[in-house]
């Protein structure tokens, strides 16, 4: 490393910063696109169907055949539209997904960041993501891009700040904003993770998440039975598939996330030994594989959610439980027991 | 009471995770996808697919260009000429069907004096241009002699309920 470190000169920091970030990103797009292949089979077994079959064993190779297909169809930019905002909307929508991962815990020394705010980070970088929507929504030109991007924008709004005060009851709990001593936090099994404490906001937080991801039942954004596609309507190609891939990171995110704040990160959910024995990665990617199949199991299940009644549970009903069990939370802890909390 | 189980049933999501334990349960129910291709799906010896003009045993074109399923064709997708024989006899020189039009009501069938037009359980066909959808006398004909056996064995098979 040192070697290397003086061969390379100045230009050794950059360089080596962009082959973590490439460690932790191409990891990421191809969970992203078996994350897709999985909503096919998991949607198709709910459905009586067996999804894609035929490209490679078990219709593995399918994602590679579909990025293939968006790769070589082409970007189409309409005639009304605005250029330089249509081609700046896919990137702001998928960089936000992508950058929040650097402060993401990965096992115990795995982190690119390890920033003392970084749920603050977290919650300032994906809120950046509706940025993406609104101006996909505006330079399209396109009135049902529009009225999409104007669902999405009023709904990811609503839903964001029942999500950060659910998190904040998560910062109560653990004491820091740092989300390795978030996890570090919920040591000693699944009965110690915050989950169990902070079920209200738990629950909470992962109904938020679906939302703020536009994911079905909550995916007004895109409704494709009223406004066609929503925002992307106008969008083909590459252009589409960023914003495809920005929506799957950003399940990723939120369900990693929820891993982290509330089931315990990378910790075993035992702590005897044949759990610890497996390296704390494996536990953080099977936990969060399991929230994302509850993504793909609420898309299965639900009927899309009404537009009012979306903003009547986020406003009327999440926020106020949210703040009660804040209230809660913050009595327990000034009793004596508080450590029921902690 | 009423009040009370509707509290509950919103709040703890009960309803919800009965409409979630539905689906779980029908991720682990037998599939009935047909991989089609392979698999096949069993077809009624009525089934109206594809056109085809038969012939006698002895080789003779069965149509006698009465015109009959070109006046009762409701998508007007037939269109017959014909000519008198050498030996007196009336027939087709053209009888052409385009499936483009055609809504395979199989009316042509029900309609035929002779059996001549019929329609035929092949339904996995295909045109890559407008004009590939365009079947011709020759074009039907041969279909009728290549699949002749099917053709007749379905008949067969429904004629008792005829």
């Amino acid at each position: 490393m040192t070697s290397l470190q003086e061969l390379m000169g100045s230009a050794f920091l950059p360089v080596w910063t962009l082959v973590k970030i490439l460690v932790i990103v191409v990891p990421l797009i191809l969970c992203v696109a078996y994350l897709t292949l999985a909503e096919r089979k998991v949607i198709g077994y709910m459905q009586l169907r067996i999804g894609p079959n035929r490209v490679g064993p078990l219709g593995l190779f399918q994602p590679f055949a579909d990025t293939l297909k968006l790769l070589v169809k082409e970007i189409i930019i309409p005639a009304g539209s605005s250029r330089f905002l249509f081609v700046l909307a896919p990137v702001l929508s998928i960089a936000p997904a992508l950058v929040a991962w650097a402060v993401i815990p990965f096992s115990p020394g795995l982190v690119l960041a390890n920033v003392n705010a970084g749920l603050l980070f977290i919650m300032a970088i994906t809120s950046m993501g509706v940025y993406g929507v609104i101006i996909a929504g505006w330079a399209s030109n396109s009135k049902y891009a529009f009225l999409g991007s104007l669902r999405s924008a009023a709904q990811i709004v609503s839903y964001e700040i029942a999500m950060g005060f659910a998190l904040v009851g998560v910062l109560m709990a653990a004491g820091s904003l740092n989300l390795v001593d978030i996890v570090n936090g919920q040591k000693g099994g699944i009965l110690y993770w915050y989950w169990l404490p902070l079920l209200p906001m738990f629950i909470v937080y992962f109904i938020a998440a679906v939302a703020e991801t536009n994911r079905a039942p909550f995916d007004v954004a895109e409704g494709e039975s009223e406004i066609v596609a929503g925002f992307h309507v106008e969008y083909s190609g590459m252009a589409f598939a960023v914003f495809f891939l920005a929506e799957y990171a950003n399940m990723i995110l939120v369900s990693t996330l929820a891993v982290i704040m509330f089931l315990g990160g990378w910790a075993a959910p035992f702590n005897v030994v044949p759990f610890t024995y497996l390296p704390p990665l494996f536990w953080l990617v099977s936990k969060v594989a399991c929230v994302l199949f509850m993504f793909l199991w609420l898309r299965a299940t639900f009927p899309r959610y009404r537009y009012d009644q979306i903003m009547r549970l986020g406003w009327k009903v999440f926020i106020p439980v949210t703040l009660v069990w804040l209230v809660v939370i913050g009595a327990i802890m000034q009793t004596r027991f508080g450590y029921l909390v902690h | 009471m009423k009040r009370f189980k509707s509290f509950v049933n919103s709040w703890f999501l009960i309803e919800m995770l009965k409409g979630l334990a539905v689906t779980g349960r029908y991720l682990f129910a037998r599939k009935i996808t047909v991989q089609f291709p392979e698999e096949r799906t069993p077809l009624s010896p009525r089934f109206r697919g594809l056109h085809a003009l038969r012939r006698y045993p002895n080789g003779e074109e069965r149509c006698i260009a009465c015109k009959l399923c070109e006046a009762v064709c409701p998508a007007m997708a037939i269109t017959i000429e014909s000519e008198q024989r050498s030996d007196g006899s009336r027939r087709t020189t053209r009888y052409d069907i385009d499936l483009s039009k055609c809504i395979f009501c199989g009316f042509c069938e029900e309609s035929c004096p002779v059996d001549s037009i019929v329609e035929t359980n092949i339904f996995d066909y295909h045109g890559e241009k407008h004009s590939d959808l365009y079947y011709t006398k020759p074009m039907l004909l041969a279909i009728g002699d290549k699949y002749e056996a099917q053709i007749a064995l379905d008949r067969t098979k429904d004629a008792p309920y005829r």
